[in-house]
């Protein structure tokens, strides 16, 4: 009873905490899945060397934890003359940490389409934009459908640890409304709830995603 | 950066390496435990397993750490720091450990199982003679994938007081005054640990492919 009254008298801040953690996750797809697109599409068509550059980029970020990442943005961005409000230094480096993620995710997954689809394209004279727009992504985005699922629920789990610079989102209300009421228990349960309802209902438009594709 | 300071650094590799260590091995085990409950559909631990699962999936890790850390000890449970980050990286690898290996078992045919219980082979032998030789090839892969994410995702120890690398880094950073030169001597030895994990699975893969006749995946 004791729990349930602190977490509801704490609702608020709560309730922007998870506000901030869906602008954190909705933001972050919307700009990285896009941009690893656009990343895919350069580097396929660019010439070798190039392409290597950008996959060794790719793999290197990839080498490096979020949260080290986080604080290089943090404390990196100002000394190039950039200051950033936390939350907005936190979303940049979620967008460009995950973005070599997903461009990863879309070349591994682009070995699955059969070339003969593209060789079928190029016959029929359909310009560059028009293959990857008509031929290539329908069939990524379908192939790779369950593994950006799993990524974005990496990004969910990856903006936790912004609250370390100070960004208010779902764990930082835990961790407050927990120091300041003693009261450790029903905090923290609610955020752990918070998170599984948000990976569920991740999971919910995956598949939705995957049925309206192979329709 | 002083001598001093690279010290400090390295000391916190140290941690995060020990911690790493311990906590891959034991969550290597207790997933194939978990996976094997699952796969024998044992009666109540295949529900609690599945449950478990779908909950520490979503959990990030921070969280994961502040509650093991925060809510134990109000149930009569004090841990030390160690202790609790130890607790919370098991508790998160362990369960996609466990899904590999379970992905793993199901890549095994009936077929094999049912031979060799028609050689009288009891169930431990099957799974010591058969079943393991080859679950382990056919993990190796995506096991040393998760044991790359749990390394990255040690940091959020240091939320709880431990002094791995990233908070060797920014007590550097505090006592300097200059945070950025600490923290990229950090991504270099997190970046080195990795690339070293990296290696070695391609190593191994190497050697299996040469002695087994194929790459697991």
């Amino acid at each position: 009873m004791n729990g349930l009254a602190i977490v509801w008298d704490a609702k608020d801040i709560f309730f922007s905490g998870a506000l901030t953690t869906l602008a954190l996750i909705g933001v972050c797809l919307a700009l990285s899945i896009p941009m690893a697109m656009l990343a895919y599409m350069f580097l396929s068509e660019s010439p070798t060397p190039l392409a290597k550059f950008g996959r060794l980029t790719a793999d290197s970020l990839r080498c490096v934890p979020f949260l080290l990442f986080a604080y290089l943005v943090y404390y990196g961005l100002p000394e190039l003359g950039l200051r950033l409000e936390p939350f907005a230094a936190g979303l940049f480096t979620l967008v460009f940490y995950n973005t070599a993620y997903f461009f990863e995710i879309f070349r591994t997954q682009a070995q699955a389409i059969p070339p003969e689809t593209r060789v079928a394209a190029e016959a029929f004279g359909f310009s560059r934009i028009k293959l990857y727009q008509r031929i290539v992504f329908p069939q990524l985005l379908s192939a790779a459908a369950p593994m950006l699922g799993n990524q974005a629920i990496m990004v969910m789990k990856d903006s936790a640890l912004l609250m370390i610079i100070t960004v208010e989102d779902i764990t930082f209300a835990a961790n407050f409304v927990s120091a300041n009421q003693f009261s450790p228990f029903a905090p923290f349960v609610l955020a752990m709830v918070l998170y599984w309802l948000f990976s569920l209902s991740i999971d919910l438009t995956v598949s939705r995603l995957n049925r309206n594709f192979t329709k | 950066m002083t001598a001093a300071a690279y010290l400090t650094l390295l000391y916190g590799a140290g941690t995060t390496m020990a911690l790493s260590i311990a906590a891959i091995a034991v969550g290597l085990p207790l997933g194939l435990l978990m996976a094997l409950a699952r796969w024998r559909r044992l009666p109540i631990a295949n529900g609690l397993v599945k449950v478990y699962i779908s909950v520490m999936r979503p959990t990030p890790m921070i969280t994961l750490c502040l509650f093991v850390f925060f809510v134990l000890p109000t149930v009569g449970l004090d841990l030390s720091p160690m202790h609790a980050a130890l607790l919370a990286l098991v508790l998160s690898t362990a369960a996609f450990n466990c899904e590999i290996w379970r992905a793993g078992m199901a890549s095994i045919s009936i077929d094999q199982l049912e031979a060799g219980a028609a050689f009288g082979m009891s169930d431990w032998q099957t799974f010591r003679r058969i079943v393991l030789p080859q679950l382990w090839r056919v993990s190796l892969g995506p096991l040393v994938s998760e044991m790359t994410l749990l390394i990255k995702v040690t940091p959020a120890v240091s939320v709880i007081g431990i002094v791995d690398i990233t908070r060797a880094a920014s007590r550097i950073g505090a006592q300097t005054y200059q945070p950025l030169p600490a923290f990229i001597a950090a991504t270099v030895i997190y970046t080195l640990i990795i690339a070293i994990v990296v290696k070695v699975q391609r190593l191994l893969e190497g050697r299996i492919a040469q002695r087994y006749g194929y790459v697991a995946s």
